[in-house]
C-alpha cells in the first residue's frame, strides 16, 4: 500500500510486545545488545515501558510496525541507509548470532529457540483502523455523511442504489473485499460504458460491497465486468436498448461450490447470496462508474427483474453431459464466467413427452415463442434443461450435441407462416422471404444448453437473447482471474 | 453516528461546453444526414434530403455500422470536419 514508511536509524532494530512470552524471555539478550550499542531501537507495541531500557521506543500506535509489515514479534531488522536489508523472525540464538555477527549472545540458560507471537499490527480486529490511519492505498473520495443523516437513506439520496438497500462501503469493508482478489486496487480492468470511464479494481470492490458480495465473489464480478465491457459483448448497446435485456451471467468450474452458488432447486430464484449479489454488483458498477442509469442512457421500455442482476451456476455434478465450459474447451478445473445478453427466464412445461424426439420438438416449440414467434434468426437463446427433462434424453443415449441439433432442426420455420401479414399479424419478415424455410436460431451457436434445476418438475427454462452477432452482442466465456 | 464511505461513482464532473453556432441559412450549407442503421431510417432521410436540397443545401449521407454501438471515432471526425450541421435519424 503506497503509504510513507517512518524511516529507521541505521543498524539493528527489533519489534517486541510485553504480551509475548518469547519477548519476555529475551529481555537479557536485549539488555546485552543495548549495552553493547549493537541494537539501536526496540519498538514496543503494547507497553511503552517494556523493556525498561533507554533505547525502547513507544510504538503502541503501531505505525512503525504496520508500515514495516511486521507480522511476528520479536522481529529483528537490519537497516542501512534507511532501507531494510534483512530481517529475522522469532528468537533463534544461532540465527541472531549470525544475523548480528557476534559470538556470545544471551545467558547460558536461555532456550535457544522460541517462535514468538503474532504482531499486533496484523491483528485482524485492528486492520481496518490501521489501513485507514496509515494509508490504505485506496484513492476513492471519502464521503462523510452528516451526523443527523441516516447512512442508508443518504446512499439512496446520492443515487447510488438500484432501489434496494446498500451496504455502506466503508474503508474497512472495501479493504476486506479487496482481499478476495490478487489484483491491485489500481488495476484498470475495463472502460465502462456509457461514460467510457476507466474501471479500477477498487471501484468494483466498492460497488461489490454495496451489492452485498463476499470477498470471495469478487473475482467473478471482476471477470464478468471485463467481459461485459469488451467491444464484442457490447454492454453499451445492451444498456441503451429499449429491449428488456441485461448481462445474464453463468458460472462453471470449482468456484461454484467454493462460493456456494446454487445450481439445483430454484437456481434462478431468490435465496442464494452469490446469485443475488454478483449480478447486482455488475449492474451497480455499470450504474455508478459507467453512469448507466434507467431512464437516462438505459432506455428499456419495460425492463425486467433480471436487470437487478442475474447470475447462476450450471449443475455440473448432476448433469449427464460435460459442462458448458468443457464444451468450449476449458477443463473441469478451470473457473469460467459466461455472459449472455438476455432477458428474464421463462419456463417451458412438458409433462407428457416420453421419447427424446417428442421432447426436442416440444422444447423447440417453447423457444420459438422467444421475442415473437414470427421473428427468427436474430436472437440466440439459453435453454436450461431440468433434471427430469434431461433424463429423457440421457436414458435414450442422446448426447448434448444431438439434443442441440434436434432442437435447432425442430425450430426451423416455414417462412409463409412468418411473413408480414401471415396469420393476420403485421409483424414478421418481408414478403421476399416467402416460400422458404428459416431456422428460429442461428445454426452454429444459436442455442446454449445448460443443465440445472430441482429434481422434481418436468420443466426446462429458456432465456431469450438480444441481437446476436456483430450488430449487437456476441456472448462470451472467459476464465475467472483470481 | 457519523459514517464515512468510499465514493462508488467515477467522481467525474461533466464538462460544460457551449453549443455550436447555429447555421443562419441552408443556402450553400453542407448538411450531414446520419443513418444509425435502424429499419426504414433511409426512407426518413431520403425525404429530409430532398427537402434540404430544395432549400439549396448540399447533403452528405453517412451510416453507422450498427445502431447498438456509438458511432466510430473516425466517422464522427469526418462528419464534424466536413459538415456545417448534422441530422441523425434516431430510432425506427
Amino acid at each position: 500500500m503506497g503509504n510513507s514508511q517512518p524511516k529507521l536509524a541505521d543498524g539493528f532494530v527489533v519489534f517486541v510486545k510485553r504480551d509475548c512470552p518469547t519477548c519476555e524471555l529475551i529481555i537479557p539478550v536485549l539488555e546485552q545488545l543495548c549495552e553493547s550499542k549493537i541494537l539501536r531501537t526496540i519498538f514496543t507495541q503494547d507497553d511503552a515501558s517494556f523493556p525498561e531500557l533507554p533505547i525502547t521506543s513507544d510504538d503502541t500506535s503501531l505505525e512503525v510496525s504496520f508500515s514495516h509489515r511486521i507480522e511476528t514479534v520479536p522481529t529483528l531488522l537490519k537497516i542501512q541507509d534507511g532501507i531494510e536489508l534483512d530481517r529475522t523472525v522469532g528468537w533463534s540464538q544461532d540465527t541472531w548470532k549470525a544475523f548480528l555477527d557476534i559470538e556470545d549472545l544471551g545467558p547460558e540458560n536461555i532456550p535457544s529457540y522460541s517462535p514468538g507471537c503474532g504482531s499486533l499490527s496484523v491483528d485482524p480486529d485492528l486492520q481496518g483502523m490501521l489501513q485507514k490511519k496509515y494509508g490504505s492505498g485506496l484513492v476513492s473520495r471519502e464521503v462523510t455523511f452528516a451526523s443527523a443523516e441516516d447512512e442508508f437513506e443518504a446512499m439512496y439520496d446520492r443515487g447510488w442504489s438500484d432501489g434496494l438497500p446498500l451496504i455502506p462501503p466503508t474503508i474497512e469493508r472495501v479493504q476486506a473485499m479487496l482481499e478476495g482478489t490478487k489484483r491491485k486496487p489500481d488495476d484498470i480492468i475495463a472502460l465502462v460504458p456509457p461514460d467510457l470511464v476507466d474501471l479500477t479494481v477498487e471501484k468494483v470492490a466498492v460497488n461489490a460491497v454495496m451489492a452485498g458480495c463476499k470477498p470471495e465473489y469478487l473475482p467473478v464480478v471482476i471477470t464478468a465486468l471485463e467481459t461485459a465491457c469488451g467491444d464484442e459483448f457490447n454492454m453499451h448497446g445492451l444498456l441503451a436498448t429499449t429491449m428488456p435485456v441485461g448481462p445474464v451471467i453463468f458460472v462453471n468450474g470449482p468456484i461454484r461450490k467454493s462460493i456456494n452458488m446454487n445450481s439445483g432447486m430454484n437456481l434462478l430464484g431468490q435465496g442464494n447470496r452469490a446469485y443475488s449479489t454478483i449480478g447486482r454488483a455488475v449492474q451497480l458498477t455499470i450504474r455508478n462508474v459507467g453512469g448507466g442509469r434507467p431512464g437516462e442512457v438505459d432506455r428499456a421500455t419495460h425492463g425486467s427483474p433480471a436487470k437487478y442482476g442475474l447470475c447462476f451456476a450450471e449443475d455440473e455434478e448432476g448433469s449427464p453431459w460435460q459442462s458448458y465450459a468443457q464444451d468450449q474447451g476449458f477443463s473441469s478445473e478451470q473457473n469460467t464466467v459466461t455472459l449472455f445478453p438476455g432477458e428474464g427466464p421463462r419456463m417451458i412445461v412438458d409433462q407428457l413427452s416420453r421419447s427424446p424426439d417428442e421432447l426436442a420438438r416440444s422444447l423447440a416449440m417453447g423457444i420459438i415463442g422467444n421475442v415473437h414467434p414470427k421473428l427468427v434468426m436474430g436472437f440466440d437463446a439459453i435453454l436450461i434443461i431440468g433434471p427430469e427433462h434431461a433424463s429423457r434424453f440421457a436414458e435414450a443415449g442422446w448426447t448434448k450435441e444431438q439434443v442441440n441439433e434436434e432442437i435447432l432442426n425442430h425450430s426451423i420455420r416455414e417462412t409463409d407462416e412468418l411473413i408480414r401479414g401471415a396469420n393476420g399479424i403485421s409483424e414478421g419478415l418481408p414478403e421476399v422471404f416467402a416460400g422458404s424455410t428459416l431456422p428460429k436460431l442461428r445454426p452454429n451457436g444459436g442455442l446454449i444448453i445448460l443443465y440445472g434445476g430441482g429434481a422434481a418438475g418436468l420443466f426446462s427454462a429458456t432465456i431469450g437473447g438480444w441481437l446476436s452477432g456483430d450488430k449487437g452482442s456476441i456472448y462470451q466465456t472467459r476464465e475467472i482471474t483470481l | 453516528m457519523t459514517t464515512s464511505v468510499l465514493d462508488p461513482t467515477n467522481e467525474q464532473t461533466p464538462e460544460h461546453r457551449e453549443r455550436a453556432q447555429r447555421i443562419s441559412s441552408l443556402q450553400g450549407a453542407t448538411i450531414g444526414l446520419l443513418d444509425i442503421s435502424k429499419p426504414r431510417g433511409d426512407v426518413f432521410l431520403d425525404t429530409i434530403q430532398s427537402l434540404l436540397e430544395k432549400k439549396g443545401a448540399t447533403v452528405l449521407r453517412y451510416i453507422k455500422p450498427t445502431f447498438t454501438k456509438p458511432a466510430p471515432v473516425d466517422l464522427r471526425h469526418e462528419i464534424s470536419t466536413t459538415c456545417d450541421a448534422v441530422i441523425e435519424a434516431l430510432a425506427d
